[in-house]
């Protein structure tokens, strides 16, 4: 994986935010690695979590361009080392009955889940980190990959697990 | 109340103190035409849109106010796209109205339909597609205050003509709500109080003032600044004015081509001040290279301007008057708890020996060829102190910029940022009507003139005593200088023709003055016919040097270590 940021962006849910948001970053030729929209308990608001190649990109001046769009309300920046990162990926599988069990094996020790199954292929739906699911692409592709699809990444802030009165406070710069 | 969309608007604009706008009707945009004829607000009709966007351009750098232009859809605001991106690139607020095919065929690729808000979206600071008449004057509202407010820029606001057909009931917004837009105006406290002791400590301090310092109305907190401090200032092409050239510590233009003091002083420096300016290429050359020993203070109400091509040791976000006033209190109770400044005298006498070993230098010889640098110094002594300039971008951009006296901040108009050729006419015509009472010149090229020439129409039917002065050199003169510069005088497609058009009858026909001047001996009498035109346009062909180049030039990607003098200080120029 490149070396990358992470930002949760609140925004607005209002037609062409994406739009906005895309565009900001083609304009500025900032490198987007993924991104995934999606609506919060909010319904004014939706998230984005996108993920930005760190070396086109100075992460402050993203942070600093992004928040001049007005619907976007709110950026929370995400250390990779800091943060809970999931993604989805749906994978269709060549699974004739020769392979069909060498597959189902791997399935089963990535504990990803079988969502559905035709006469010479599968669907696997595989969860986590993406680095996992980096690994089980390898280790199908000798199979034959017929169509593969991720979501993009999304993530939150690790929680602390001190009390709150406990937390170290951020030393105040100077 | 009940209202039409297309009365909302109008009404809207009126509620925002709108006295004139800009704009050329169409088919989408016809439904707010007709109540437009019982308003109070005063309309121009344009000859084509771009000179609606420069107008509206040139009102609002004349007057602090935002201008407004209006135009229908498809193609009206595609021609509307080039002020737009002019206005981005230079911060300044106009508020432009499309009209849209109606809200239930957009995506059919209908008549003159464009995706303006699309086209658009990178060069506005926001844009709105209406698609309920009710929302009408909530986002007028809103469009007004983002347009001024913070960092000013141009807004769009896109209305589909059966919105503008729909009843509405009326209400004005008591204030805007936009969760994602709060700039910050008051510059940090403990910033503020740094960068005082900053300034306290520099030996060799510059301040380097950009056009912020206009938009923010900072002119007498800079000059009180300069004054406490005794630190002298450059005034970036977009600054000029921001303090008057005749002030003992104004430098004048840094830069491309600045003068050989404001561009040495800054690289020589070990403290620029940097007041709402924003390290552009053509300031700085080469970056790496650019002020190599010098901390930076950087005030811009804009946080991405901060650290975006040079780091700053103290950043300071905030309006930059708020900013400069708290600045000069910090620094004057610095000055009482620690007695005084470092002794800055030695680098003031550095200064004013480059000022006097390096001025700006050019030879009109009796009987030769009229230098456009004397035409334009004669038009200053011959226009009043007030006097509001424009220009367009080239050769003459920069030679007025260089040897125009500004004495008065906003009488300086011109395209900094985007570089548009054609920006002159109908921004001096956008001034004038926002400034009636001032006299207004524009200070064009033949390159320029022929690209937005067709406004004088509109300024003639108007009555609009706009004075163009066209420094007729028969070349795109910036690219030919390059082209002989940098491609061994291999002259590639720069050759116009002095007298295709005929400018005098071009303006003539056009129902202004028209006028030529070949020889030095004519210009004062030249100028001095025109100034007493007071019922119409008038256009003075100048027919200048064609020879003549712009310097100190410091050369694109090269270190403003290397500035080239010109041929007026010996071979080289060095």
């Amino acid at each position: 994986m490149i070396a990358h940021h992470i930002l949760t962006v609140t925004v607005e849910n209002k037609p062409g935010v994406l739009s906005r948001v895309a565009g900001l970053f083609s304009r500025r030729a900032f490198n987007i690695v993924s991104l995934a929209v999606s609506p919060t308990d909010d319904e004014r608001f939706s998230r984005m979590t996108i993920v930005v190649d760190a070396e086109t990109a100075p992460l402050e001046q993203v942070v600093k361009q992004l928040n001049k769009l007005i619907p976007v309300i709110k950026i929370t920046e995400v250390a990779p080392a800091e943060g809970v990162e999931r993604e989805l990926m749906l994978v269709i599988v060549k699974a004739a009955a020769e392979t069909r069990s060498q597959v189902t094996e791997l399935t089963a020790i990535f504990e990803a889940k079988i969502v559905d199954v035709g006469y010479e292929a599968m669907t696997i739906m595989v969860a986590g980190e993406p680095d996992k699911l980096d690994a089980f692409s390898d280790l199908v592709k000798p199979f034959g990959i017929v169509e593969l699809q991720r979501t993009g990444r999304i993530a939150l802030p690790k929680l602390s697990r001190q009390p709150t009165r406990l937390r170290a406070v951020k030393a105040v710069r100077a | 109340m009940k209202l039409t969309g297309a009365q909302a608007l109008i009404k809207s604009l009126e509620m925002e103190q709108v006295e004139v706008m800009f704009g050329l009707p169409g088919g989408a945009i016809l439904p707010v035409y007709d109540p437009l004829i019982d308003s109070s607000i005063r309309h121009i009709l344009v000859r084509h849109e771009q000179g609606a966007g420069h107008m509206a351009s040139g009102y609002a750098h004349a007057t602090g106010r935002p201008g407004v232009a209006m135009v229908t859809s498809g193609p009206a605001a595609t021609n509307i796209v080039t002020p737009l991106c002019d206005a981005y690139m230079d911060s300044v607020p106009i508020v432009v109205i499309t009209g849209q095919v109606a809200y239930s065929v957009i995506g059919t690729d209908a008549f003159q339909e464009a995706d303006t808000v699309g086209i658009t979206m990178p060069i506005t600071k926001h844009n709105w597609l209406i698609s309920d008449a009710q929302d009408i004057p909530r986002v007028v509202r809103e469009a007004f205050h983002v347009a001024t407010s913070g960092r000013p820029g141009p807004v769009l606001v896109d209305l589909p003509k059966d919105v503008a057909n729909t009843p509405m009931d009326w209400y004005w917004p008591e204030k805007v709500d936009l969760p994602g837009y709060k700039p910050n105006v008051k510059g940090h406290p403990r910033q503020i109080k740094d960068a005082a002791r900053l300034i306290m400590e520099a030996q060799r301090p510059v301040i380097y003032a950009g056009g912020g310092i206009l938009k923010s109305g900072a002119s007498r907190a800079l000059r009180e600044l300069a004054e406490t401090t005794g630190i002298p200032v450059v005034t970036t092409l977009m600054g000029r004015g921001g303090i008057p050239d005749e002030h003992p510590l104004c430098l004048g233009m840094p830069g491309m081509h600045g003068n050989y003091t404001a561009v040495t002083s800054m690289q020589k420096s070990d403290l620029l001040i940097t007041l709402g300016a924003r390290f552009d290429d053509r300031v700085t050359g080469k970056v790496a290279t650019f002020a190599p020993d010098a901390k930076v203070i950087h005030v811009d109400i804009d946080p991405a301007e901060l650290g975006k091509v040079r780091r700053a040791d103290v950043p300071i976000v905030g309006d930059v008057r708020a900013v400069i006033e708290e600045l000069s209190k910090a620094i004057k109770a610095e000055q009482q708890k620690t007695g005084g400044a470092s002794d800055i005298s030695p680098w003031l006498a550095q200064i004013r020996a480059w000022q006097a070993d390096y001025p700006l230098r050019y030879t009109q010889e009796d009987g030769g060829p009229l230098k456009p640098q004397f035409v334009i110094e004669q038009l200053r002594e011959n226009t009043p102190d007030d006097c509001i300039l424009a220009s367009g971008v080239g050769q003459h951009q920069m030679w007025a910029s260089q040897l125009w006296k500004f004495k008065h901040p906003n009488t300086w108009i011109n395209s900094g940022g985007l570089g548009t050729m054609g920006y002159a006419v109908p921004a001096a015509i956008g001034a004038k009507v926002g400034r009636p009472d001032r006299m207004v010149w524009a200070i064009d090229g033949d390159g320029c003139f022929q690209m937005t020439a067709q406004e004088l129409v509109t300024a003639s039917a108007e009555r609009i005593p706009v004075k163009i002065a066209i420094l007729n050199n028969a070349y795109l003169g910036m690219v030919r200088q390059w082209q002989e510069l940098f491609y061994e005088e291999r002259y590639s497609e720069v050759y116009l023709s002095p007298d295709l058009p005929d400018y005098v009858k071009w303006a003539e026909a056009m129902g202004c003055v028209g006028m030529r001047v070949d020889t030095a001996d004519d210009v004062v009498t030249t100028i001095e016919k025109a100034n007493e035109i007071d019922d119409r346009p008038v256009v003075i062909d100048f027919r200048t040097d064609w020879r003549e180049k712009v310097y100190p030039m410091v050369p694109a990607g090269a270190s403003n270590d290397d500035i080239i003098l010109g041929p007026e200080f010996g071979e080289g120029g060095h």
